[in-house]
This record gives structure tokens, C-alpha cells and sequence, in this order.
């Protein structure tokens, strides 16, 4: 398609020069070894950061280190290497409780990622506080694994599953679910983010009302964490979920904050090494927190390498990544609008990472296949979010997602390349 | 675009553009939904007989360039055939899928389905160009007169 990208007027906005002179996005890319990498023979234009990011070298290079030199397990060797592979897992833990403002590191759980964090909530937490007749409200925005662990909790207790709807520009219906709490509300879990239209919700005003109307509260952060800075007692959540590998970090490990008032009243999860004080075959005393609910052997890398990625973002500032991000996402939004035939969901006040569109004539399976061709990864399809998309009455979307090494330039080729194949299809 | 090219064939783009026996058959024979869950797409295959033969094919719905020119082609190449024919050309169509890029198909068993040839090398795309000929093996099945 490089004859279209040609043979495309001069956009106004790639003679401005980029964005932000205080955030060093060319320097920051550097830091990415597979963004210098060619695919079908192009460079790489990697624009599928809600699916999952890639990896700085300080990431690799953590991970890579533990298993070179430093491997062992954790908690129970008297050695040097199981010494230190403990330390270096529990200063990964006070990372991250540094990073979303826990007030102690035990609030902390690790965790196979978001999906595992919220099922942990939904089983531990729900099978023991949740009955018959109690209501839990989920909204319309959210991906299928804030939605399926408590469908799957409210079938084994006979609870009822409320949803906050959506309003037409892609925002929560707030409204509804002022009328949807009641003394019966027993759990509220929605997303900070969403992974589809890329609307801001207003968390805090969320948690604080359920709070009122007594229920406990769970914000699916899997897509907010990596774009925003997140701080608990900002956001007042019980609960919060998140991802390692779509904040820069390694697949495989994720982390569940939990008010340490509420995880000490939950059963534990799991049950198994490391979550016990003492076990007999008549009784079993359960570990302190965190331990209580990290029953095995934990990703000992995969925590390591989290945490070398919250160095890597900190040391970047998430202020000024928000803000980079803040000024690549309104470009995005404004530069895709001037593509011919292409259609924007959703057009929500505040907004950010995810922009879902549809093309004119061409299904997002066929916009994502010839994206591909242009070296240009993007997601197309329902986004584990059928019951969004189904509000919004299209059977998929293309969608695009940046992170905070995509560049202007990576944007202006990407709506060269969408004019381009709507050509290819509107001759 | 010269790879790309290999799956969007002219053809292909045509058919998807203007689908041909596209819309509901009325007072059909027999009807058949073929859904692929993971991507949405979604057909619904409606057919008429006339003893042994196809005596007219329509279908309605939506899905990506490939499954919707699929199902349009299928349609104009079994329309008027018999129901062992059918089922022949969606054996060879599978077959040609399911076979390695580099061995050239056969032209003549195959006809104009030929230029689907290029979905082999695109494996996640295999089940779009396969949609609508699976709608019509479980139709045909599901209406087996013997």
C-alpha cells in the first residue's frame, strides 16, 4: 500500500512537529528491542497496547538475570540464591504497593492477571459474603472476565447480576446506577478503563457510592493502570485488578490490591505450599496476607520482571506518560475522523488507549489483515467484550491502541494505510 | 500490497462488494445457520429442490470480505447442480484449503473457486472462506431425502 501513502494529500498535522518535546518518545523506543524489528517486511507499527505491551530491555533483562543467576524458590530455603530470589519477590511486592499507593505491602497479591485476580474476589470473597436475592452490579463496558466470574457466582448462589447501561456516546449511565444500588447490593465491579471505546470512568464516584449503600467495590484496572497514574486512596476501591504484561511487564503474573480489612475476613482461594501456617490431617492453619492467598510457587520472574517494569515507568514518570498519551490519543481520534467511511464508537468526554472504529463497507477482519500487510498490528473482532458490542449493534470493530512508544508518525501512516484499503474496496 | 494481493483477488473484492443470490429465499426447502462464534460472522443459507437438484440458493448476513465472497461464489457454483455435485465441490473447496501453498490447485475440479487459493496462506482466515461451504454440508445433510 505504499503507492497510497504516496499519493495521499499532506496531512496538516505531519508538518507539525511532534507532540511533546518533554516526553523523549524516539529515546523511549530505543528501550523496546522489538520495535526496531520488521514484520512482512515492514517496520513494525505496533498499535495492539490493549491486548498486551512489549517489553523494554530492562524487563528482559531482569527476567533473565533471576534465571541465569539468582533462580531458586522462595520462602523456605535456608540458602543464599532462595535468600535472595525471596527478597527480590518481596521488593517487587513493595514495588507495586509503592506504585498504586497500598497502605501496607500485605494489600498486595500476586496473581496470574487481572482474570485471576477478579475470579479470586469473586470466589473467595463472593462465596463467603454473597447469598440468595443479593445483587451485584457490573456495567456494559466490561471485558468478559469482569463479567463471567460473577455470573458464575451468581448461578452457584442464587444472586442477580445488575448492569449499569450505556449511554449513547460510549459513558455509564450514571444515573441507573444510582437506582440500581440498594441495601441489596452486595458487590459493585467495573473497569476504569474501557479496553473497547476507551472511555474513562469515574471510579471514585463509583466506589464511594457503593461504599454508602454498603457493598464492596472491584475496578477491573487491566487497561487504566499502564496509561494513568492509579492511587487506591485516590480511588477509594476494596478491590483492584491488574495485568502485568499490559503494563510493560512480563505475561503470567498480575496483582489483586485488596483493603487488608477485607482479605483478612476472606477464605482463602487456593489451597496448597506457601498459603499455611501449619497443616495436619485434622486441621490447617492459614498463612498471614499476602501469603493466604498465593497458595505454590509463585511467578517468581514474572514478579521480578514487574517490577523491573514499574522502574522502567517511574523512571519515565506516569505523569508524563499520561500526559503524552493524553495529546496521541486526541491526534489519533482527529486524524482517523478524516478518513473517509470510518466511524469512530463512541465519543466519550474523557477518554483514552483504545479507539474502536468500523470502515465503511469493509469488515474489520479485512482492515486488520491488510493492516497487517503494511507491517501495522491493530485487534479486530468483538474484544472479549460481546455484551459491548452488542450494545453498540456492530458484530466487531478494528481497534487500535497505543502505548507510550507509538509516535505520530506511526498514526499518520495507519490512517494513510485505512484510506488506502477503503480505496482498495470503494473503487 | 503485492502479498495481500494473493487474498484479496479481484474477484473476491467484487463478490464481497456486490454478493450475488444475496437475501432471503421465500418458501424455501430447507435453512441453515452457519455462525462463526470467535469472529461474529453469521449466514444463513436458504435452498430450494427440485427432486435431486438444487433449484435455486440464497443467502443473507454478515461477515468479512472473504466469508461473505465465499458464500457468494458457493452459490453461483452449486445453484442448478445435484446434491452428490454439491457435495463434491465442497469436498474439493476443503480440500484445497487444507492443502500445503505451494502445490498449485486443481483448475479443473475447482473452477473459478480457484482463487480462494490464497487463503491457504493466511491459516486464520481458512474458517471465513470455509463458512458458508460448512452452512451448505450441514444443509445438505440435514435434508437428505434417503
Amino acid at each position: 500500500m505504499t503507492t497510497i501513502i504516496e499519493n495521499s494529500k499532506p496531512s496538516l498535522y505531519e508538518r507539525q512537529p511532534e507532540i511533546s518535546t518533554r516526553f523523549p518518545v524516539h529515546q523511549v523506543r530505543e528501550d523496546f528491542p522489538i520495535l526496531s524489528s520488521e514484520v512482512r517486511g515492514r517496520k513494525l507499527v505496533y498499535l495492539d497496547n490493549a491486548a498486551t505491551t512489549q517489553k523494554p530491555q530492562s524487563v528482559i533483562q531482569a527476567v533473565t538475570r533471576y534465571y541465569k543467576g539468582e533462580n531458586a524458590n522462595i520462602h523456605r530455603g535456608v540458602h543464599y540464591l532462595s535468600e535472595q530470589a525471596t527478597q527480590k519477590y518481596e521488593n517487587a511486592r513493595r514495588k507495586v504497593g509503592a506504585f498504586i499507593g497500598a497502605t501496607v505491602n500485605c494489600e498486595v497479591i500476586f496473581t496470574r492477571g487481572t482474570t485471576e485476580s477478579i475470579n479470586l474476589v469473586a470466589q473467595s470473597y463472593g462465596r463467603a459474603f454473597v447469598r440468595e436475592g443479593d445483587e451485584i452490579i457490573i456495567s456494559a463496558l466490561e471485558h468478559h472476565s469482569n463479567i463471567v466470574p460473577w455470573q458464575m457466582l451468581c448461578q452457584e448462589k442464587g444472586a442477580i447480576l445488575r448492569i449499569i447501561p450505556l449511554l449513547e456516546n460510549g459513558e455509564l449511565d450514571l444515573g441507573v446506577f444510582d437506582k440500581l444500588l440498594s441495601s441489596k447490593t452486595k458487590v459493585v465491579a467495573v473497569t476504569q478503563l474501557s479496553n473497547v471505546l476507551g472511555t474513562l470512568v469515574p471510579v471514585r464516584q463509583i466506589c464511594k457510592k457503593a461504599r454508602d449503600a454498603g457493598a464492596v467495590s472491584l475496578v477491573d484496572g487491566a487497561q487504566s493502570t499502564p496509561h494513568l497514574s492509579v492511587d487506591m486512596q485516590q480511588i477509594g476501591a476494596d478491590f483492584f485488578a491488574f495485568s502485568g504484561h499490559k503494563l510493560y511487564g512480563p505475561t503470567g503474573i498480575g496483582v489483586l490490591y485488596g483493603r487488608a480489612e477485607l482479605l483478612e475476613r476472606m477464605p482463602p482461594y487456593q489451597g496448597g505450599g506457601d498459603m499455611i501456617r501449619s497443616v495436619s490431617f485434622e486441621h490447617t492453619e492459614y498463612a498471614d496476607l499476602p501469603g493466604k492467598f498465593e497458595a505454590g510457587t509463585p511467578n517468581i520472574a514474572g514478579a521480578i520482571g514487574l517490577g523491573a517494569a514499574i522502574d522502567y515507568l517511574q523512571s519515565l514518570g506516569m505523569e508524563r506518560i499520561a500526559a503524552y498519551e493524553a495529546e496521541l490519543d486526541g491526534y489519533t481520534r482527529s486524524r482517523l475522523q478524516e478518513v473517509e467511511g470510518l466511524q469512530i464508537q463512541g465519543n466519550p468526554e474523557e477518554h483514552r488507549g483504545a479507539v474502536s472504529f468500523t470502515l465503511d463497507g469493509v469488515h474489520p477482519h479485512d482492515i486488520g489483515q491488510l493492516l497487517d500487510q503494511e507491517g501495522i498490528a491493530i485487534r479486530a473482532g468483538h474484544h472479549c467484550a460481546q455484551p459491548l458490542m452488542k450494545c453498540l449493534g456492530v458484530p466487531a470493530t478494528a481497534r487500535l491502541s497505543a502505548g507510550l512508544y507509538n509516535t505520530r508518525e506511526e498514526i499518520d501512516m495507519l490512517a494513510s494505510s485505512l484510506q488506502g484499503l477503503r480505496t482498495l474496496f470503494h473503487p | 500490497m503485492t502479498a495481500s494481493r494473493n487474498l484479496y483477488e479481484q474477484v473476491i473484492l467484487d463478490h464481497n462488494r456486490t454478493p450475488r443470490n444475496y437475501g432471503e429465499l421465500v418458501n424455501p426447502d430447507a435453512t441453515v445457520e452457519g455462525v462463526n462464534p470467535l469472529c461474529g460472522d453469521s449466514f444463513v443459507l436458504y435452498a430450494c429442490f427440485d427432486g435431486d437438484r438444487i433449484s435455486d440458493i440464497r443467502f443473507s448476513g454478515h461477515g468479512c470480505a472473504i466469508s461473505k465472497a465465499s458464500a457468494s461464489l458457493m452459490t453461483t457454483v452449486v445453484k442448478g447442480e445435484s446434491r452428490q455435485k454439491a457435495q463434491q465441490l465442497f469436498e474439493h473447496f476443503h480440500a484445497m484449503l487444507q492443502s500445503d501453498a505451494l502445490v498449485a490447485p486443481d483448475e479443473e475440479t475447482l473452477g473459478k473457486l480457484i482463487v480462494f487459493a490464497g487463503v491457504r496462506e493466511y491459516p486464520m482466515r481458512i474458517k471465513c472462506a470455509m463458512l458458508a461451504w460448512h452452512a451448505l454440508h450441514q444443509l445438505l445433510k440435514d435434508n437428505d431425502p434417503s
